[in-house]
């Protein structure tokens, strides 16, 4: 493979956070394809149980394991290994609790007791806590467990976060959980995991669109990600979503919006290209060009809007067909060739 | 291929024995705006009506035009009012709803003791299932009171349409459950704290001890048998909301976007309701995209595109497309074939929202739909939510 600089060099946990509706998932997907280029194994997680990955890679539901779901995108026809994970928190608590104090068993029992529905409903904080307790152990994994000198087992842990209203709250674990817990095993392992999530090693990626509210609720994350953690949670990028291109320049875009178009002359274009029925055709493709053009002026706004955060972004476009197989990868081509992975 | 019926929201909103309009369906697809445009059509046609939103965007505050929202419903200016009508609008205060009801359902040294406590702040303040449950507990408060003859309610953004109804109930199973009973037991009687034993009751709590911490274990203790005093309280208001959902003068309004998970969500929904015995009103297909001229063909379209930038077709130096004077004056082609490749996709685009739609109508048949076409511009002033109440009402 060759080897080159990316904007994220260093980052081994991508969280991707974005407002509903953005493609979050899509987003967090493309990157784990961009990121395993060949020999590079990535992990790919998602933790809202939707089984958002498993649709978007046409494969079976996901269980709490860890499974090869696609190749990465390949330089020259070669990609790494992208493996998924859907965590949930019942599996994560078990997981924990097999893993720290050998209670397998115990724990079954707890999920019996409702001990799950207990930390999901009376205190979310702890139910964050294990299931970002699950992503930082995978990123810090080893492949010899315990040998610092031996290899990551993942090179990068992409991991599909909840919305851009609870991400603060999310990944602000040790807080959250020190309200609760002043002491005790679960605040260290909470001390722990915002270890991980506090250093270099993890960026925050925020998805949007390039429309008004998307755009908002991005500068609002990005500003509550600072205010509950004093910069010490890292700001990723923001990767800007299905973007519409355009085929008219300047001063055509000029002329749509504000509906001074030359309908005449287009409406001899259409003549020109065989098309019957010209006059009426051209008024009706002259809306659909004043659509446009006030779509093209709201984006632009919007990328204004966007630089204000002073974030490295990138874009993505809309893919008229839909996002499958293929698209995921025309977008993870995209990413990296914006230097994102 | 299936046609649904048309969904008639102005025979709802001018049908006086609606009482309640519960817009839902997964975030990002304009549920707020809906929720919004149907309170200020509602107000304009002579209801008094009252818009409840529960977003930390404060989405519908942009949208109306407002600085911010509080806990008690604000009326909105610039309504107009000939008809009779009125419109206020107010965003849910998750935390200060929750301390209201504890207030109303504890001495005040209990409720003290409640609010101090630790879990009930984490509980209080965190956005997973409280938000959707303390809506629900706003919504029968409005209704109980009474001044507005129409509440329209916009869900919580979850991910996932169904986390509304299900919260308040897995709260109350929550509460009625039987680790609470466990972790209450030594304020019972001697009977319970037997049964413990039986459950594996100290295998239990020393693994909480173990995952926990001994403190932590002893504030969910406290926390929970305060509560459970004023359980029954809870437990009552959820039901009573629920049955209010159920009742024929509330309509449901699932909200979708043209998009593969957003009507997957839409479905889903659409059973559960069914199974809840909720009356299902409809489904809003937002930002559809529409052509004015749907007569041309995406493929015909794109095949004179590249007629027209075949180079020295139209003009005898071979230059590409651009302005060329042809018999009739003066042809721009390469606008028209801009014009021609952008509504290429455009039909495209809006034949797979179609295809989408049709795979909900065909396990859906029965639900009628109304279509809002996509606009070009957001919407963030009365003017707009007009433009989108006139679209739902199929002017």
């Amino acid at each position: 493979m060759i080897s080159r600089d990316t904007d994220w060099d260093g980052v081994r946990l991508h969280v991707v956070t974005g407002k509903g509706g953005t493609g979050k998932t899509t987003v967090a997907a493309a990157m784990a394809l961009a990121l395993a280029s060949a020999g590079r194994k990535v992990l790919l997680i998602e933790v809202e149980g939707r089984q958002g990955i498993a649709r978007l890679f046409d494969a079976p539901p996901l269980p709490y394991d860890e499974r090869k779901i696609a190749l990465g995108l390949g330089t020259r026809g070669e990609g790494g290994d992208v493996y998924a994970l859907a965590v949930d928190p019942e599996g994560a608590l078990l997981d924990y609790l097999a893993m720290f104090y050998n209670l397998r068993r115990a724990g079954t029992a707890l999920t019996k007791l409702g001990v799950v529905d207990f930390a999901t409903t009376i205190a979310p904080g702890l139910s964050d806590v294990l299931v970002t307790g699950k992503a930082t152990e995978a990123t810090r994994r080893r492949t010899r467990p315990g040998a610092k000198d031996s290899p990551h087992t993942y090179d990068a842990v992409v991991m599909d976060a909840p919305p851009t209203g609870r991400i603060g709250r999310f990944l602000n674990v040790s807080t959250e959980v020190s309200d609760l817990a002043k002491v005790g095993p679960i605040r260290t392992h909470a001390d722990t995991v915002a270890k991980v999530i506090r250093s270099p090693q993890t960026a925050v990626h925020f998805v949007t669109t390039l429309e008004e509210m998307p755009v908002q609720e991005t500068l609002d994350g990005l500003a509550e990600l600072r205010a509950l953690t004093g910069g010490a949670i890292a700001a990723g990028g923001v990767f800007v979503n299905m973007v519409r291109a355009t085929m008219l320049d300047k001063d055509e875009l000029a002329a749509a919006a504000g509906g001074t178009l030359d309908v005449a002359a287009l409406a001899t274009g259409l003549k020109l290209a065989g098309i019957g029925d010209e006059q009426t055709l051209a008024a009706d493709l002259a809306v659909e060009l004043k659509e446009h053009a006030l779509q093209v002026r709201l984006q632009d706004r919007a990328r204004e809007t966007i630089r204000t955060a002073g974030r490295p972004s990138y874009e993505l476009p809309m893919l008229t067909d839909g996002v499958d197989l293929a698209g995921l990868y025309e977008l993870a081509a995209a990413l990296r060739e914006q230097g994102a992975a | 291929m299936s046609t649904p019926p048309r969904l008639d929201l102005e025979r709802i909103i001018d049908d006086r024995r609606t009482r309640i309009i519960v817009c839902c369906g997964s975030g990002g697809v304009g549920k707020t705006t809906a929720a919004a445009a149907i309170g200020l059509c509602a107000a304009e046609r002579g209801r008094q009506a009252c818009v409840l939103t529960v977003d930390p965007a404060r989405r519908l505050a942009q949208s109306m035009g407002l600085t911010s929202l509080d806990n008690t419903p604000r009326q909105v200016d610039g309504v107009d009012a000939a008809n009779g009508g009125s419109l206020h609008a107010m965003m849910l205060d998750m935390k200060r709803t929750f301390d209201e009801i504890v207030e109303a359902h504890a001495d005040p040294d209990r409720a003290a003791q409640i609010l101090a406590n630790p879990f009930y702040q984490s509980l209080s303040s965190s956005f997973a299932g409280t938000q959707e449950y303390m809506a629900m507990e706003k919504l029968g408060q409005l209704r109980h009171a009474n001044e507005w003859d129409l509440i329209v309610v916009d869900t919580p953004p979850s991910r996932s349409a169904l986390d509304f109804l299900d919260a308040p109930q897995r709260l109350g199973r929550f509460l009625d459950g039987r680790l609470i009973r466990l972790l209450t037991a030594p304020a019972r009687s001697g009977i319970s704290a037997m049964r413990m034993l039986n459950a594996g009751f100290s295998m239990m709590t020393g693994a909480l001890t173990k995952i926990l911490g001994a403190q932590v274990l002893r504030d969910a203790q406290t926390f929970v048998t305060a509560l459970d005093t004023m359980f029954g309280g809870f437990r009552e208001r959820a039901e009573s909301t629920y049955r209010l959902l159920q009742a024929p003068g509330t309509a449901f309004l699932v909200v979708a976007a043209p998009e593969p998970d957003a009507l997957r969500e839409a479905s889903y929904f659409v059973e559960r309701l069914a199974e809840e015995r909720m009356p299902l009103a409809g489904l809003i297909l937002n930002r559809v995209h529409t052509s004015p001229a749907a007569r041309l063909s995406a493929a015909r379209s794109l095949a004179a595109a590249e007629n027209l930038e075949m180079p020295g077709t139209h003009n005898d130096n071979g230059a590409s497309p651009g302005t060329v004077l042809a018999d009739t004056g003066l042809a721009d082609t390469g606008l028209a074939a801009a014009a021609l490749r952008m509504h290429a996709e455009r039909m495209q685009l809006g034949k797979r929202e179609r295809r989408l739609a049709e795979h909900f109508t065909s396990a859906h048949p029965a639900v009628p739909v109304v279509e809002v076409a996509a606009q070009p511009e957001d919407v963030h002033d009365l003017a707009g939510l007009r433009v989108i109440g006139a679209l739902l009402s199929g002017d």
